[in-house]
């Protein structure tokens, strides 16, 4: 799949964003005042910016209002719904922490656990698609929830639980990976399956239906890149999980410390994310014999 | 709306017979000559006289190759277009209701007003029948002619879809299959007609005829004539030069 800046922008920043309101919200934090503007400003900018990026993957974003009416079948819709009502639950908590009215608690905690489900909807949108193997599976909302989860703890400066979700997120993404390489085997979709002629023989592809490139091409074909697959996964793997984890442990929850460890993540989650898409074969490559 | 609409009356689809398809291309123009008229945005192109030409088309025929195990190969035509899945994936992931697939005759469309051109419908097709139009910014997919086969302004025999219509070597059938007396589920049963990826679960309404069996014509008739066995001094020269 073209691992798009849109997209990689999208699932990358509200995903920490959300991650990162998730804890605000459940008051693991007590800012107050500036700091509580700032902190939540931060989450905000972070899980609005996301899903502001994902509009520019559109063909005709001005039609995009019409993404919130298919919520009972499609789970793009859903996280429309899901985000636009988390980020509305959460508003009278955050102006609550800003100016002191102490209305948090019970809300924060329904606009925490709304965050997760958020980022399980972005999830699913991947983990829905039968014909990308790779990404056809339950290990893609975990690894999602996973991020969300570290890059919140990470922003939050809970070191203990930061370090701790950073193991989990590592762990979770080599099992990602080793699940992943297996799965257009499993489905077992071929090239004798999806032109119907393995009854004859084995099939090659004599000739293209066309001479150029086309959207198919472009969009789910897309080939270059994974030469260095090995090597961005053990960049991501440190980027996102091994260098941020001994930055808080060295340094403790010291601002500049959060402030880079969560900058190290959100590299790493970029480059885990671009990896995922670039590794993901579309079956649709069968017909071109590329996948 | 997104949802599917469950067991359509009718089941509107395309029978293709590989085993005549002469990979002429004939069907590729017919769709985009017919599709750029009309019915939704018209299928554009980029480039079309550049170095890196490019186009939304619904339709485009490959070539393959296949070896069987004990037969020369042989290259099979195999034009790629909408199957009209009965559990078509790309219906239920559409978030604005864009997609959607008539209840009465089963045909999946998509209501180009509605559609965001987010793309997700194209990445759920297993069969690469659906193309995002670079110029509209809308999905273009296989309508199976919608405004011809129903258009009574249209003489009958051209109420059938542009590439059936076409086909110089009448390698597609338009047809019901709904209806087990029509041409295509009675060719579709005869021949034994495949569906596409099945284990991917879509259940696709089109069938692909395979190419026939080429059996006994296929051998020479010279073939007896090539076991000769050499006798004499050639015999004696084949017999000392295999055992060196």
């Amino acid at each position: 799949m073209h691992p798009a800046p849109s997209v990689i922008l999208f699932t990358t920043l509200s995903g920490l964003g959300f991650g990162f309101l998730a804890f605000l919200g459940a008051g693991c934090l007590h800012p107050a005042g500036l700091t509580a503007f700032l902190l939540w400003g931060l989450g905000y900018a972070l899980a609005i910016g996301g899903l502001l990026f994902s509009t520019f993957h559109l063909g005709n974003p001005q039609r995009a209002w019409r993404a919130f009416t298919q919520w009972r079948t499609s789970w793009l819709s859903r996280e429309g719904w899901a985000s636009v009502l988390t980020l509305l639950l959460l508003a009278p908590v955050a102006l609550s922490d800003w100016l002191g009215l102490g209305w948090s608690g019970l809300p924060g905690v329904i606009g925490a656990a709304m965050c997760f489900v958020t980022i399980f909807t972005t999830s699913m949108i991947y983990a829905q698609l039968k014909t990308i193997p790779r990404w056809n599976h339950w290990v893609t909302p975990v690894l999602f929830l996973c991020f969300a989860g570290t890059g919140g703890a990470i922003l939050a400066g809970k070191v203990a639980l930061a370090v701790a979700a950073c193991l989990v997120l590592a762990a979770v993404m080599v099992a990602g990976w080793q699940i992943g390489d297996r799965r257009f085997a499993d489905v077992g979709a071929t090239m004798e399956s999806a032109t119907g002629l393995g009854a004859i023989g084995k099939v090659r592809v004599f000739e293209r239906g066309h001479t150029a490139g086309n959207y198919l091409l472009r969009e789910m074909i897309f080939v270059v890149g994974r030469k260095h697959a090995a090597r961005l996964r053990v960049i991501a793997l440190v980027l996102t999980a091994v260098v941020p984890a001994l930055m808080l442990l060295l340094a403790g929850p010291h601002p500049v410390a959060i402030a880079l460890a969560a900058l190290c993540h959100l590299a790493g989650a970029m480059a885990q994310r671009w990896l995922f898409f670039a590794e993901a074969e579309h079956v649709v490559g069968l017909y071109y014999g590329q996948r | 709306m997104t949802a599917l609409p469950g067991p359509t009356p009718r089941k509107l689809g395309l029978a293709i017979d590989l085993d005549t398809c002469v990979g002429c291309n004939a069907c590729v123009t017919a769709c985009k000559g017919w599709n750029d008229q009309g019915y939704g945005a018209p299928l554009s192109d980029q480039n079309p006289y550049g170095s890196e030409p490019s186009g939304t088309f619904l339709n485009r025929v490959h070539s393959y190759e296949v070896l069987p195990a004990d037969a020369p190969a042989q290259v099979v035509n195999f034009p790629r277009s909408c199957l009209h899945c009965e559990a078509a994936p790309c219906v239920t992931v559409c978030p604005t209701g864009a997609s959607y697939k008539r209840a009465e005759d089963g045909i999946v469309l998509v209501n180009e007003d509605a559609c965001i051109g987010c793309g997700l419908c194209a990445w759920a097709c297993p069969y690469g029948a659906r193309e995002l139009d670079a110029a509209a910014g809308v999905m273009k997919k296989c309508t199976l002619c919608v405004d011809r086969i129903y258009n009574d302004n249209l003489p009958e025999e051209d109420r059938v879809p542009a590439c059936v219509r076409t086909c110089p070597t009448g390698a597609r059938h338009f047809g019901d299959y709904a209806d087990p007396d029509s041409t295509v589920s009675r060719l579709s049963a005869e021949r034994g007609g495949m569906e596409l990826m099945p284990e991917l679960g879509t259940m696709p309404v089109n069938r692909y005829l395979p190419p026939r069996k080429k059996g006994v014509e296929q051998a020479s008739p010279l073939a007896p004539l090539l076991d000769i066995r050499a006798a004499g001094l050639a015999g004696w020269l084949d017999r000392v030069l295999s055992r060196i």
